[in-house]
């Protein structure tokens, strides 16, 4: 499948992973793998070496912090995180978003790191990510850094993510808890395929400024936030929701391809944004 | 290059070098002569090759043979018990669920992944369950229908879908 010689080493931990990457060019850690093998078959990438994450204990766990966030395992395939109590109560969102990956065999290998690392401008579960001001931890040969999901994409398969560093876990901070709204999604059949174009508008409870969220996937180079509709929402609520879809659709750089044109998803988004803001009520 | 790996495959240990590069599907189709998983579109959209590992269903063609050691793993080879089908293989030859078979196994082993977490799946359900399995000659009336019956023969004998 591979299109040179592969070797395909186990990290016990985060550090022997990291060491392994350093060793031999053209490393990567594989985690679900259901974008890289793809890609591996494709000759896209052509690893000289995977190091599998999977067996490192902590990677799989998600988990309550002291703080309230939680984390989830950079392991933990996105069937488990749609399933898990703590993200069904607290992030509604995220579950509908990671339930919008793929099929359901795939969500049982498939991870969120993953979908976050591949950097598609189309993944689904950036939408809810982005909503929620989640974080991104990793580690590297340079110890471990955290970073702010909002400015981690910088273009289709394109982070800021340092070189041989490893997406430990995502964290969702508490204070984003209780976020709801919906996720809208158009694709071309509805299993499987990938988002022709995807709108989330979410609010939180306690209203007011800063409340309201608008998130676009597969318009733009990167899943794009939209702070002008956001604030539009803020200050008239659903009463807005016309203009709101306006500076979605200005806000917006989509281009033509198999799954549609510009013109389509920029319509598009202006008729799904106006839909979830008035569903908002 | 290759990699001794051990993998339980329908309650047999089976110990193999692989390269590791070589994919779950092709590992079991190849190297042990198993060939009910299919290999369809081997990209993860058609559901062809599912299988259980660890007894949760997952696309063979999108997991490594190595990846697999130490697990557990469930063809449709494994189903059938002394000569006599699995209730759900029985269900689809009543309900005539299937034409060329292609993608049979597939759809038998994710219903069966289902069936686990959730014994009495609404239509809708099993729908989304299903919406990475392709068939191209039932139009799927008859595989829902085959589901629900051996949902609900599968909940009156409480033995649960799980083997």
């Amino acid at each position: 499948m591979n299109v040179r010689p592969l070797e395909f080493r186990t990290a016990r931990s985060t550090a022997e992973a990291t060491a392994l990457w350093a060793e031999v060019p053209d490393a990567y850690y594989l985690a679900g793998g259901t974008d890289l093998l793809i890609q591996m078959r494709l000759g896209r990438r052509s690893p000289a070496r995977l190091i599998d994450l999977k067996r490192i204990p902590g990677l799989s766990a998600i988990e309550v912090r002291g703080d309230g966030a939680l984390s989830i395992g950079a392991c933990v395939p996105l069937g488990v995180i749609a399933a898990h109590p703590e993200v069904r109560a607290r992030y509604p969102l995220l579950a509908e978003c990671c339930l919008a990956v793929g099929s359901y065999p795939v969500r049982n290998r498939a991870t969120m790191a993953g979908n976050v690392c591949n950097a598609s401008p189309a993944a689904d579960t950036a939408a809810a990510l982005l909503a929620l001001e989640a974080a991104v931890e990793a580690s590297g040969p340079n110890g471990d850094v955290v970073l702010p999901l909002a400015g981690f994409f910088q273009g289709p398969g394109k982070t800021v993510l340092p070189a041989g560093a490893l997406v430990t876990a995502l964290v969702l901070p508490a204070k984003a808890a209780g976020c709801r709204g919906s996720f809208h999604r158009l694709s071309r059949r509805r299993g499987v395929d990938l988002a022709t174009l995807g709108v989330l508008v979410g609010r939180h409870a306690a209203g007011g400024a800063g409340a309201h969220r608008v998130v676009l996937t597969a318009v733009a180079p990167t899943p794009l936030r939209v702070p002008a509709a956001e604030a539009l929402l803020d200050r008239q609520g659903a009463a807005a929701a016309a203009q709101a879809a306006e500076a979605a659709r200005a806000a917006c750089k989509p281009i033509d391809d198999v799954r549609g044109t510009a013109q389509y998803r920029r319509e598009m988004v202006g008729v799904l944004v106006a839909r979830a803001a008035a569903a908002l009520g | 290059m290759t990699q001794r790996i051990t993998v339980r495959v329908n309650g047999i240990p089976e110990t193999a070098e692989v390269a590791p590069d070589r994919t779950l599907l092709t590992f079991l189709r190849e190297d042990l002569d198993l060939t009910g998983a299919k290999e369809g579109c081997n990209e993860g959209e058609c559901g062809a090759c599912v299988v259980l590992v660890d007894r949760k269903p997952i696309n063979a063609c999108l997991m490594l043979a190595v990846e697999a050691d130490g697990r557990e793993v469930v063809t449709i080879e494994g189903l059938a018990k002394d000569g006599v089908l699995h209730p759900l293989q029985r269900k689809f030859l009543e309900h005539q669920a299937l034409q060329c078979g292609f993608c049979t196994p597939g759809m038998i082993l994710t219903t069966l992944g289902l069936l686990a977490e959730n014994p009495s799946p609404s239509e809708g359900e099993v729908r989304r369950a299903l919406s990475g399995n392709l068939c191209r000659c039932t139009g799927y009336r008859q595989i829902l229908d085959a589901v629900q019956d051996a949902a609900a023969e599968l909940r009156g004998t409480g033995k649960g879908a799980a083997r």
